[in-house]
């Protein structure tokens, strides 16, 4: 299994070169100079071409691919056009106000996926199943940022809990009440989003369980229905979506881009946005390598896992 | 994900025909209800120009009017009559939906045959860029590339045109790969039909059904990501408005108006829940015809 | 007839009907009526379609979802459980076909045994353990520890159905219906598991019904026989009896289609035989 994962890790690499040199070719193709982000335009011609000789952009293409390769590595996203900031700071600053707000919602629409995926798979027909199918149907087709919209008029501003904007309120940062109600609402709405699909999946890998003829056999040596949606398939249902949770990684980051920007929750939505409505470069493109990376990962994290937990796939063991 | 394999089992199929036959009738509807409210959709944005409307008269004195007998969908910020504006909204997002969808397709077929025809290296490198295309989160991916082209009708179309057909693509080479080793495509050089004819000539009937499937995906996926763009101001571009683009200007009016808000989204969601209905039903008639 | 106190298990005029694909209702059994005699092995022979595996799953209670299931009169040990039976169980327990597909692959042999032991034998989980161990040396399998804590696709074909065959007797049945129980397997195997199946008979004193369409099966293991054609028994009775004067023209049928059966009553169908069954 250890040669699996080594080969896995080997075959992630040449991906992951790939994909920042497509991201270098698209940072050099763009129309714009990358000694701009590192001047001002108050600069003279000598001092902005010493700065170039200074980063390296006389250097043939080549070797500016090399030295940003090198920066990228060790951390460094060179620097935001529109503000010239270390881009790498700025997301610093702002994955983590993300990942607040995706993750548990991710997780909380997860669990209402597996406990009604379940419910409707194992009574597949039933108006129960016909039911959720149905809302989970209605919720694939619902514009998320639609609905953002509806929550905002019925919670923001008709019965007024909860406040619309931002994270926090003025001076109260830190408060974790004053936290909590700008959170409800943009949870909710990334709950929804991600509801219905998950529904759908786990619904489908149920119903397929229950159609596997041991299955049949369990009902013949008197299982209840009960147990064997909670000792047989409930558990097999649970492989495959541990095995994608690794696939969820680069949701965290990149998952909620236009609900933040609905509700100004300062995260990388907004920050994204803005760069590119400001044309700024660097900044889309470092968002561009980090998700793509995040999904290189992701999908090496749910392969490896996949492996791991299968014991029809352990590599290696067995008899 | 991997299923394990099941010895086809008389208990099985049974099973699941007495669940098609108890579900059928709901599906049916459905589907119905699915295709005529798209015809009604489709018609109406067809023949908008001949009809009464008037998106454009702008009259600041009767600004934000509710739906009434004069206004059927109300007023806009500028006076404007909705209904008019929705109409003609459907008429741009309808249009980038189906463009976008036969871009997606029609690349989504070509990589398809040409993969699963060639085999061998070229397939494997086809397949390694579609994995790699499909890794990348879409919607990232839409807005880099609108990012380096001019925002507009034809570069929206353009951009989830070809971030779309990834998927259609897969199915397009899975048929073709079954289909090239059939007998009549491996015997037809014997009888001095270029293979490669044979192919075109069958490959793509054959999978007709499984490609209008996915092309029902796709318009849903290209109608969505269209009205989430234009809704973010990096599509749709005024003076054109789509449903989404009138979302981001309903966000404006919210409190004083929700039904500017209201109106575009459901619109967006029938059609979207309409097109998908309408591929299940596709899908399920597909698998029971035992076509491909 | 055989005296009623011999009779384990007697059923009148089952019938069973399934949804149709387009509608309708299939007859997959009809008027089915047979007596089961304590300790004999009953071969239940027919082709795909016959209703035989429906048979079985009907006496399990285990029919498709929709299916009906009605009969005249059930008696089991003599009592007249016609009523009752829709509640409780036969005292029965079934071996299924494909002992690959018929385990939760995700599930241990051991946990899987341990579980019908747990819920049949009313015991707890470290009995249960032992139950099972005990099981599995019952079904002559050499290494029972090992094969306890394998999963089901690490063990050959032959064993997995030892243990299928071992689960079974943890639910302590007295009647032991077997679906097929060698069809999936080598020629070589099928031999051993019929020998196996014959001498936990004796041992328990168990009653077989075994379903399948193969002759030679019933020929090396079987006393009695019935035959089934479209849902209904054509014929039934001993099976040197029916073999050497079959009454029924699709016996006769049946019996030419076969290859000669081998001399040797303990050795069952051919490698050909097999692949020429379903």
């Amino acid at each position: 299994m250890a040669v699996y994962i080594l080969r896995r890790l080997a075959q992630v690499l040449p991906m992951l070169l790939l994909v920042t040199f497509v991201v270098f070719a698209l940072l050099h193709a763009a129309p714009y100079d990358v000694v701009d982000t590192i001047t001002t335009p108050q600069m003279s011609e000598e001092t902005k071409a010493a700065m170039r000789e200074r980063y390296g952009l006389d250097q043939p293409i080549v070797v500016q691919y090399g030295l940003w390769l090198g920066n990228v590595l060790q951390g460094d996203f060179g620097y935001s056009l529109a503000s010239r900031h270390p881009i790498a700071e700025e997301l610093a600053a702002r994955i983590p106000n993300t990942i607040l707000l995706v993750a548990p919602a991710y997780v909380a629409a997860l669990l209402l996926a597996i406990v009604l995926g379940l419910i409707a798979g194992s009574r597949r027909g039933t108006l129960v199943d016909k039911t959720i199918d149905s809302l989970s149907g209605v919720g694939i087709a619902t514009p998320s940022f639609w609905f953002a919209l509806l929550v905002i008029y019925l919670f923001g501003y008709q019965l007024r809990w909860f406040p619309i904007i931002g994270m926090h309120s003025v001076g109260k940062q830190g408060d974790p009440v004053d936290f909590l109600l700008h959170f409800v609402m943009p949870f909710l709405v990334l709950v929804v989003a991600f509801f219905p699909e998950l529904a759908r999946y786990v619904r489908s890998a149920t119903i397929s369980q229950f159609s596997q003829d041991y299955v049949l056999v369990q009902r013949g040596f008197g299982a209840s229905r009960r147990q064997v949606l909670t000792r047989h398939v409930g558990r097999n249902v649970m492989l495959p979506i541990i095995t994608q949770l690794g696939l969820a990684l680069p949701i965290l980051v990149t998952g909620a881009i236009v609900t933040e920007s609905i509700f100004g929750w300062p995260g990388i939505g907004p920050y994204f946005l803005t760069a590119t409505r400001s044309l700024d470069y660097p900044v889309v493109l470092a968002v561009l390598l980090l998700s793509a990376v995040l999904v290189i990962v992701g999908n090496l994290i749910a392969d490896i896992l996949y492996v791991v937990v299968d014991p029809r796939i352990r590599i290696g063991a067995g008899s | 994900m991997t299923t394990t394999g099941t010895t086809p089992n008389v208990a099985a199929v049974v099973d699941a025909t007495t669940l098609v036959h108890r579900t059928r009738s709901f599906r049916s509807v459905s589907a119905l209800l699915a295709v005529a409210f798209l015809v009604i959709v489709g018609a109406v944005a067809l023949i908008a120009p001949l009809l009464p409307l008037d998106p454009t008269t702008t009259d600041l004195a009767i600004r934000w009017q509710p739906p009434s007998a004069a206004h059927w969908f109300g007023t806009d910020e500028l006076g404007r009559d909705y209904f008019s504006r929705v109409v003609y909204g459907g008429r741009i997002s309808l249009t980038v939906g189906i463009l976008a969808m036969a871009a997606a397709t029609a690349i989504g077929v070509i990589v398809g045959l040409i993969a699963g025809y060639a085999g061998g290296r070229v397939d494997d490198a086809l397949m390694r860029f579609v994995d790699f295309l499909s890794s990348i989160p879409w919607m990232v991916l839409v807005i880099v590339a609108s990012v380096f082209l001019k925002p507009g009708l034809w570069t929206i179309i353009f951009v989830i045109g070809v971030f779309s057909w990834m998927a259609t693509a897969r199915l397009v080479r899975a048929e073709t790969l079954t289909l090239r080793e059939r007998a009549f495509v491996r015997y037809a050089k014997y009888i001095g039909v270029r293979r490669e004819l044979v192919m075109w000539r069958h490959v793509v009937p054959d999978a007709a059904p499984t490609i209008i499937v996915a092309a029902t995906a796709s318009i849903s996926t290209a109608i969505l990501t269209e009205s989430a763009l234009s809704f973010l101001g990096l599509g749709i571009q005024p003076p054109m408005a789509s449903w989404g683009s009138l979302l981001e200007t309903a966000q404006g009016s919210l409190q004083t108006a929700p039904y500017l808000a209201l109106i575009p989204g459901i619109l967006i969601l029938l059609t979207v829940l309409s097109f998908n209905v309408l591929g299940d039903a596709l899908r399920q008639s597909v698998s029971e015809g035992g076509a491909s | 007839m055989t005296p009623a106190e011999d009779v384990l298990l007697s059923v009148d005029g089952l019938d069973v009907d399934l949804p149709g694909r387009t509608g309708g209702r299939v007859k997959v059994l009809e008027d089915v009526t047979f007596e089961v005699p304590r300790g004999r092995v009953v071969g239940i022979v027919g082709e795909s379609g016959s209703g035989k595996t429906m048979l079985l799953r009907a006496l399990m209670g285990i029919l498709p979802d929709g299916a009906e299931r009605d009969w005249r009169r059930v008696l089991l040990r003599g009592e007249d459980v016609t009523r009752t039976l829709a509640r409780r169980r036969l005292p029965a327990a079934m071996v299924f076909q494909d002992p690959m597909t018929s385990f939760n692959p995700l599930v241990r042999i051991g946990g899987h045994l341990a579980e019908v032991a747990q819920r049949f034998q009313k015991v707890g989980r470290r009995q249960a353990q032992g139950l099972a161990r005990e099981a599995l040396i019952a079904v002559r399998i050499p290494d029972p520890d090992r094969v306890l804590s394998r999963y089901p696709h690490e063990l050959s074909g032959g064993m997995r159905q030892r243990a299928m065959i071992a689960m079974a007797l943890l639910a302590q049945p007295e009647l032991l219906l077997a679906d097929e129980p060698t069809t999936a397997l080598d020629a070589t195997i099928q031999a051993q598991i019929l020998a196996l199946l014959r001498t936990l008979q004796a041992e328990r004193s168990l009653t077989v019904l075994i379903v399948t369409h193969d002759l030679g099966v019933v020929a090396a293991v079987c006393d009695d026989v019935m035959v089934m054609k479209d849902g209904r028994i054509v014929e039934s009775g001993e099976v040197e009896r029916v073999f050497a004067e079959p009454q029924h023209p699709y016996t006769r049928e049946l019996l030419d289609a076969a290859p000669p059966a081998p001399a040797e009553l303990a050795a069952p169908a051919s490698a050909e035989e097999k692949g020429a069954g379903a």
